[in-house]
């Protein structure tokens, strides 16, 4: 096949595949809109005692105020309402509440990242842990975290771990970190730190025969062998499973953001969403959330490339 | 000339799950300091399990062997001997020079005289100026010189290496060989070395070990001295046919060529 390079290999390798792929998702999407709402305007029509033509049955179910599924340009324009045209510190605005519900994300995520190699390590290192650990971080992932987070929430805010603050924090940004970002943290965190722990386990395990016999023909010690041998053969493993941590750990933030009392968030707007019927909304506060997925998992999977090529292992 | 190397009824059985693996039997070997020793036989006959006693990555299960005078253990921690491996073992997030800096980062040597060392050994086997290159932008026997100058940077006394040219080509391995030999010249080092090619055995060693399998034993030495001085044209000559036509027979009065 011949090269394509330059604006033309975008074209060809980027946008013409990812492009006909979204066009197909459009299509669809309007396809199932005009069905999923056409028993609406049928309906209507008949308790008016009028006939509706197909070409105005088919306009009129791509602009209904609550439709069972908006069409893709009725999203599209509620999310440039909702974000370009509204203060991001206005309680309308998706920038204001995507950002709170990234605030959470990012730190269950540092935080899951964080003991799920503190495990790896410790596993690694121990065959005790091994044996005793292992089977517990297989079991915590078998729980329905999600179905019990709303409740875990409750209790979390009930018990307010903001009173365990010193008094001369009162009041401050750590307060509101620890008083409302960290029980939906704590949910991220609890589904970002297993993929996190099993990849490093395997990363941390992954060093060949050879190159161990070498550290050992250099008689060098346990930490030796871990940071100059065991954490970098790790690395590709970290990136492969911290791209699966912060896409999960977004999810454990909306379910948190789910039983706040709807204050603030992602979830928070599919809540009220869906409480008053605002389809529109609630696929707004969708989209944006796979929006935000895709983004984190970009700019992860970026890192990667930056790390790989400095080690010299991109080719 | 003192002894190195001083095994005597070595003897080592691995227990596996298809019951006990006589890998070596009955080993009585002395290697003396500057001497370019050489095991060679088919696989399975412990050449590389004798190897890996010798540098205290498998214990032996009976008899005795001692290292510089001291336990395989106590030379491997006083960090007595260079161990080359079948791969070159590089690691790819090093470049060369880092790869040639870990033993010395390991063993604690400062930044300078890091530096200095990499340059010296670097040289030693003709890689001057790949010190910024990653392994994988380096040829197979290229790699292997690397892990050479990686095995020699801390100066050991001794180097252990287990068929280091036995994934090259002919070509790159001939040439290898001349450049090992002239090495060996020039550092005076003691060289026990594994292989199952004839004419490799018999161009670089002053005694081959021929070593037979089930149970791994040694079979016959023989010396060989063809002086110093050394060129791959040796390889035709009548003394080094002779030698070779006694390794050949050796290994196959020790069934090395038994279905």
């Amino acid at each position: 096949m011949r090269e394509r390079t330059g604006l033309s290999g975008i074209f060809y390798d980027r946008v013409l595949p990812v492009g006909t792929v979204v066009a197909v998702i459009v299509v669809a999407w309007y396809a199932f809109a005009v069905l999923l709402n056409a028993p609406f305007e049928r309906d209507q029509a008949a308790r008016a005692g009028t006939e509706i033509s197909t070409s105005q049955l088919v306009s009129n179910t791509m602009a209904q105020d609550r439709p069972v599924l908006p069409a893709p340009h009725q999203v599209a324009s509620e999310i440039w309402e909702t974000t370009a045209l509204k203060k991001i510190t206005s309680k309308r605005s998706l920038v204001y509440h995507g950002w709170i519900t990234l605030y959470s994300t990012l730190m269950g995520f540092v935080l899951g990242t964080g003991l799920g190699i503190l495990l790896a390590v410790l596993i690694v290192h121990s065959n005790i842990l091994d044996k005793s650990l292992m089977p517990w971080i297989i079991t915590s992932q078998t729980i329905p975290i999600l179905a019990i987070a709303p409740m875990l929430i409750v209790v979390l805010n009930a018990i307010d771990l903001s009173r365990f603050l010193p008094d001369a924090l009162a009041g401050t940004h750590v307060e509101y970190i620890v008083k409302d970002v960290l029980p939906k943290a704590l949910i991220s965190a609890y589904l970002s730190f297993f993929p996190v722990a099993v990849g490093m386990v395997k990363g941390l395990r992954s060093p060949d025969v050879m190159h161990l016999d070498l550290m050992r023909t250099y008689n060098s010690s346990r930490s030796q062998v871990f940071w100059k041998l065991r954490w970098p053969s790790a690395v590709p493993f970290l990136f492969t499973s911290m791209k699966v941590a912060v896409a999960i750990s977004l999810v454990g933030a909306i379910v948190g953001e789910l039983p706040t009392g709807a204050v603030a968030g992602l979830g928070a707007r599919l809540l009220t969403g869906s409480y008053y019927g605002q389809t529109i909304q609630i696929w707004s506060a969708l989209v944006s959330a796979a929006v935000l997925a895709a983004m984190l998992v970009m700019l992860v999977d970026l890192s990667s490339r930056i790390v790989m090529n400095r080690m010299g292992m991109a080719r | 000339m003192s002894v190195v190397i001083d095994a005597k009824d070595l003897d080592l059985t691995f227990q596996t799950n298809d019951g006990p693996v006589h890998a070596l039997s009955n080993i009585n070997l002395q290697v003396q300091t500057g001497e370019f020793v050489s095991f060679i036989g088919p696989s399975g006959c412990g050449k590389t399990t004798l190897l890996r006693v010798i540098a205290d990555l498998e214990k032996p299960t009976g008899g005795s062997i001692s290292v510089n005078g001291v336990t395989p253990e106590q030379a491997r921690l006083a960090r007595a001997y260079g161990y080359v491996f079948q791969a070159a073992a590089l690691y790819p997030w090093r470049t060369i020079g880092g790869n040639i800096s870990l033993p010395l980062e390991v063993m604690g040597i400062a930044k300078a005289e890091r530096t200095e060392l990499i340059r010296k050994n670097l040289e030693l086997v003709n890689l001057t100026g790949f010190d910024k290159k990653f392994p994988w932008q380096l040829s197979g026997g290229m790699q292997q010189r690397a892990s050479i100058a990686r095995a020699l940077s801390f100066d050991p006394d001794m180097l252990l290496m287990d068929e280091p040219f036995g994934a090259l080509d002919e070509i790159v391995r001939d040439h290898l060989n001349e450049q090992l030999l002239k090495l060996w010249a020039q550092t005076k080092k003691t060289v026990v070395f594994v292989t199952h090619s004839i004419p490799e055995a018999v161009f670089l060693s002053t005694r081959i070990v021929v070593m037979s399998p089930r149970p791994g034993r040694i079979h016959e030495i023989i010396d060989c001295d063809l002086g110093d001085d050394r060129s791959l044209d040796i390889r035709e000559s009548p003394e080094f046919l002779a030698i070779a036509h006694q390794v050949r027979e050796g290994l196959r009065q020790g069934h090395s060529y038994d279905d």
